[in-house]
């Protein structure tokens, strides 16, 4: 066994050695593998089409992407991102889908001073207290789609509110946001076992106790579920719910059961700038399907290190211009304007959509309304950078 | 708490222990007769799920995707019981336990690289899909009285099947004592074979049944095989009559869980303390359950071997 | 001839074993300095479940729960005992509380046996993951970070390559106990009641208490091995219990060898660097893995450690 893992090393000393050529080195961690796993080539495919756009470069020098697949395990990641770092030497992290696999692997990226560009979660305490030099965040903070549709219940007079996630410190965070800007009554607060299936004694619940509308969080498989299931029951109460749950693979796969559906997010296939335009024809072009917000963030992370890159002419050494490069985020991002706050997460503007059917009858987002415009984190001040 | 809420509880305990059933049934024939320990009975489950999904779309009828799904489903269990499972028959239950988590493997990552990774459409058919005056009060989805309906009549199909025909009989004498059916001459591989082919086969329809309900997607197998041994091993392996009781058991029991505890337990501790102990109570009750279950009685609830 | 052999592979281990780091720097490949120490500890969590499995006849679905019991004693002392930095101190603590919560659960789990105890000892290790997952103070299903790693008196344990002898020889020490205790009368007793738990009965053998003090010392190790884990990737989450951990560790030991001393290092070995290299070469690498582990199955049926055994 030992032999077999010498002879490993061995082999991949040969192949690091022909290192030497200038180019800029990408440590992808991402899920690919298991229920996850459309997320991550979500991210993945949106990261590609950008390096198509910029002709395989990053900044005008050869990229060269180590894409790797973290099952969803936060052990598996943490080791993964382990080896970017120490044998790869890999200039950016990105990639990782899940906040409980960013929070394993985090570590090994920020403490050797390596830049991590999260093109997905975005882990309060890295906004607030923990925030660091090195990471970055090109989408979200956690909460923060959740804070908008609290903000979209709140200013259209709900008063009777029934909220549902799933029991785990991610489903109480989400809530937590929600209730930053909504400030009506609740109806009931039902936190449901993680990987649930089933969902009908939940939405019993919710009919007996005449909420007025529902915000629900119950992230992939699970949201999945309880629509299919919220739409047989026949409920007449307006449903809201985190862009998550409605991203455009969730759309394709469930169809007709999310239709009319309201939910919250920073990004959506009709924002009108030249960016976004190019990001969605080619996108469908290459991949033939509509790209989701995963999409949009993977193309932006890719594009956020290409400028930055070029911005400090190759030298990706002089980590602190590097810095000052990302920080400056000098490039056309899908969603339209945004720029970084102190804490490295974005000031952006967080929209209303609902689910319609376009003209070639597929089930899309349509942006009804801005809900926030430039909006900062609620962690920000907590930052000390 | 008002009654037509309690009822309606009561009949979403009763659904979801019978789609529990759905898949128990052919679990606990397979553990029972052939002994053998098949974890990728969630993969079979999977592969039914996207065989009616597409065949449903391909035909563009749930009815004719369900029919040709069950019955595609059901050869591949035999051609692979055929070609790999039999093999296991004779081997102790950790070669099983290796040989199928193998298979798990391989049937998800082969059902990736067929579909792709994105979640599968499968959706109730149009006269199923809205809900039924039951009576005061109580609206009730269709599709999930459909549920309640298929349970119970495979239940009965099953419990006629094994208990009247001669293929049922042979199917006891397996399961109670399978050096006995080997000596009395019967051609112990065709019945092996035919039974795992049911198993499969109710695996597809168990996967149509809730395809409409839960995603079909890669890793939907797995979720589900977790609660149908936990059925299997309360009922008592090999017992038909025993997945059923422990079915409609954990469904109820599940259900009751999560509607009482969180707010039952609101109204004896502070809400600080039952806030976090609420939802962590519902979600391990099925398993509180089982271990009270095995406790007092360590075989199941109806044993089916001396 | 067959003894020279035999120490022949030993003495070849254990000098790569020990001369890895410097192997491993002299290649400028540091990172599987680290990547050794996460596959002897994943070994010594296989060993600790071959007791149970291979010795004892016990075949346990959830023994990922002692791992990830130890692993959040060091976790949740990092937290509300910041101060005892010390592993001489904490691993103790957390073998400890790991064969404390064998007690109770083995207690009731070897009530039964066979099928049904596999799905019990299942029950148990999901009931502590959907706890964990929702412990909020520590964390849930996010898991822990650590800050560091514990200390030891005179040594650099941050160092990959200090850690690393560390593990090692904590892999080595309880690799040599076990042995001693398959050589015992305790270990002959036990596969007395693996052959035929009755007829050691009607010899006037207690098997339920040989049975427990097996599943004790196995829970107690694996609490062991989860806290060098939590140590080695200074963060520790509730996924270390899922019930995929048991089936791996359970798959390691099958793969490398029942009842064999050595099966839980050669099946953690085998799995592991499977994993590494299948990874780099497709997507679709678990079509592959599956299919050696079915090969496994049928043509090597006493696992690796069978293959280097003499022929009977």
């Amino acid at each position: 066994m030992k032999k077999k893992l010498l002879c490993l090393a061995l082999a991949c000393f040969c192949a690091a050695s022909a290192l030497a050529a200038e180019k800029i080195k990408v440590g992808f961690i991402t899920t690919l593998s298991g229920p996850g796993g459309v997320l991550g080539v979500a991210i993945r495919d949106g990261f590609n089409l950008a390096l198509e756009h910029t002709g395989g470069k990053l900044g005008g020098l050869p990229a060269e992407v180590i894409i790797e697949d973290d099952q969803q395990k936060p052990d598996v990641a943490k080791q993964l991102a382990d080896k970017l770092v120490k044998r790869d030497k890999v200039d950016f992290g990105t990639g990782i889908v899940f906040q409980n696999l960013l929070q394993a692997a985090q570590s090994s990226f920020l403490g050797a001073e390596t830049f991590y560009v999260s093109p997905n979660t975005g882990p309060s305490d890295l906004a607030g207290a923990n925030c660091n030099p090195y990471f970055f965040a090109v989408s979200w903070v956690s909460d923060s789609y959740s804070e908008a549709s609290g903000k979209n219940m709140q200013d259209k007079g709900y008063k009777n509110v029934f909220v549902i996630a799933p029991n785990y410190p991610g489903g109480k965070d989400v809530v937590n946001g929600f209730k930053r800007y909504y400030k009506g009554a609740y109806a009931g607060e039902v936190y449901t076992k993680l990987g649930q299936l089933d969902y009908a004694v939940e939405i019993s619940q919710i009919r007996a106790a005449k909420a007025d509308a529902v915000f629900f969080f119950l992230p992939g498989g699970m949201g999945v579920n309880f629509l299919k299931q919220w739409h047989q029951a026949g409920m007449g109460v307006p449903l809201f719910g985190t862009g998550w749950s409605f991203d455009q693979d969730t759309l394709a796969a469930v169809g007709e059961p999310t239709l009319g559906a309201l939910n919250a997010a920073h990004w959506n296939l009709d924002l009108d700038n030249a960016a976004n335009k190019k990001f969605v024809a080619d996108f469908e072009k290459k991949y033939g399907r509509l790209p989701n917000e995963y999409a949009s963030q993977g193309y932006d992370a890719a594009m956020l290190i290409d400028a930055a890159v070029r911005d400090v002419k190759g030298k990706v050494e002089d980590k602190a211009a590097l810095r000052r490069a990302l920080e400056a985020a000098n490039f056309k991002s899908t969603r339209g304007a945004f720029r970084f706050n102190k804490n490295h997460f974005p000031v952006q503007n967080y929209y209303l959509r609902q689910v319609v059917k376009d003209d070639k009858g597929r089930f899309v987002n349509k942006t009804v309304a801005t809900i926030f415009t430039d909006h900062p984190d609620a962690y920000v001040a907590a930052c000390k950078m | 708490m008002s009654w037509p809420l309690f009822a309606e509880q009561c009949l979403n305990g009763l659904q979801f222990g019978l789609m529990l059933f759905l898949l128990a049934a052919g679990l606990t024939l397979i553990f029972g007769i052939m002994d053998l320990i098949n974890l990728a009975h969630g993969s079979l489950y999977m592969l039914g799920a996207y065989l009616v999904a597409s065949l449903a779309q391909a035909t563009g009828s749930f009815a004719l995707g369900l029919a040709l799904g069950v019955a595609a489903t059901a050869a591949i269990g035999m051609a692979l019981e055929i070609a790999v499972l039999r093999g296991l028959y004779r081997r102790d239950h950790l070669s099983q336990v290796l040989a199928t988590f193998a298979l798990i493997m391989i049937a998800n990552e082969t059902t990736r690289a067929l579909w792709g990774v994105q979640p599968l459409v499968l959706n109730v058919p149009a006269a199923l899909s809205g809900s039924v005056q039951l009576f005061a009060g109580i609206r009730y989805p269709a599709f999930r009285l459909l549920i309640i309906a298929v349970g119970l009549a495979v239940a009965l199909a099953l419990y006629f099947l094994v208990a009247r025909t001669r293929l049922g009989m042979l199917v006891r004498a397996g399961a109670s004592n399978r050096e006995m059916a080997m000596v009395m001459g019967t051609d112990i591989r065709w019945l092996f074979t035919a039974v795992f082919g049911v198993g499969a086969g109710l695996c597809a329809l168990a996967g149509a049944m809730l395809g409409p309900l839960l995603a079909v997607q890669v890793g939907m197998g797995e979720n589900i095989l977790i609660l149908a041994f936990v059925t299997v091993v309360i009922g008592g392996i090999g017992s038909i009559r025993g997945a059923f009781v422990g079915a409609l058991l954990i469904g109820i029991v599940d259900t009751f869980g999560r509607a009482f505890i969180p707010t039952g337990l609101r109204a004896l501790l502070s809400p600080a303390v039952a806030d976090v102990a609420g939802p962590s109570l519902a979600s391990i009750s099925i398993y509180l359950l089982m271990v009270g279950v095995l406790f007092w009685k360590p075989q199941g609830l109806f044993p089916a071997r001396g | 001839m067959n003894h020279l052999r035999r120490h022949g592979w030993l003495l070849a281990t254990l000098a790569v074993a020990l001369s890895l780091p410097q192997l491993a720097a002299l290649c400028g490949q540091d990172f599987y300095v680290s990547f050794a120490s996460r596959l002897l500890i994943w070994a010594l969590l296989a060993s600790s479940l071959n007791l149970l499995v291979g010795m004892g006849g016990m075949v346990s679905l959830g023994h990922a729960a002692y791992f990830g019991a130890g692993a959040y004693v060091v976790g949740i002392l990092s937290v509300e005992a910041p101060g005892w930095s010390s592993a001489l101190l904490v691993w103790p603590l957390a073998v400890a509380l790991s064969a404390l919560l064998a007690v109770v659960i083995g207690a009731v789990c070897l009530r039964t046996r066979g099928v049904y105890f596999i799905m019990i000892t299942l029950a148990f290790a999901q009931m502590l993951f959907y706890i964990f997952t929702s412990l909020t103070p520590y964390g849930g299903d996010d898991g822990l970070s650590l800050a560091k790693r514990l200390t030891l008196p005179g040594l650099a344990m941050a160092g990959d390559a200090t850690f690393y002898y560390v593990v090692l020889a904590i892999f080595a020490a309880c690799l040599t106990a076990l042995g001693r205790l398959q050589a015992s009368r305790f270990g002959r007793v036990l596969a007395g009641i693996k052959d035929n738990e009755e007829r050691m009965e009607s010899l006037g053998y207690a098997t339920f208490r040989f049975k427990l003090v097996a599943y004790i010392i196995a829970g107690a190790l694996a609490g062991l091995a989860g806290a060098l884990m939590a140590n080695q990737n200074a963060f520790v989450s509730p996924n270390m219990m899922s019930w995929n951990e048991s089936g791996i560790a359970l798959v390691m030991v099958i793969l490398g060898g029942l009842g064999s001393l050595w099966g839980g290092l050669a099946g953690a070995a085998a799995f592991l660097v499977l994993e590494e290299v299948l990874t780099g070469f497709t997507t679709h690498w678990q079509i592959v893995l599956g299919l050696i582990l079915l090969a496994v199955v049928f043509f090597a049926p006493r696992g690796i450690a069978g293959l280097f055994a003499k022929q009977p």
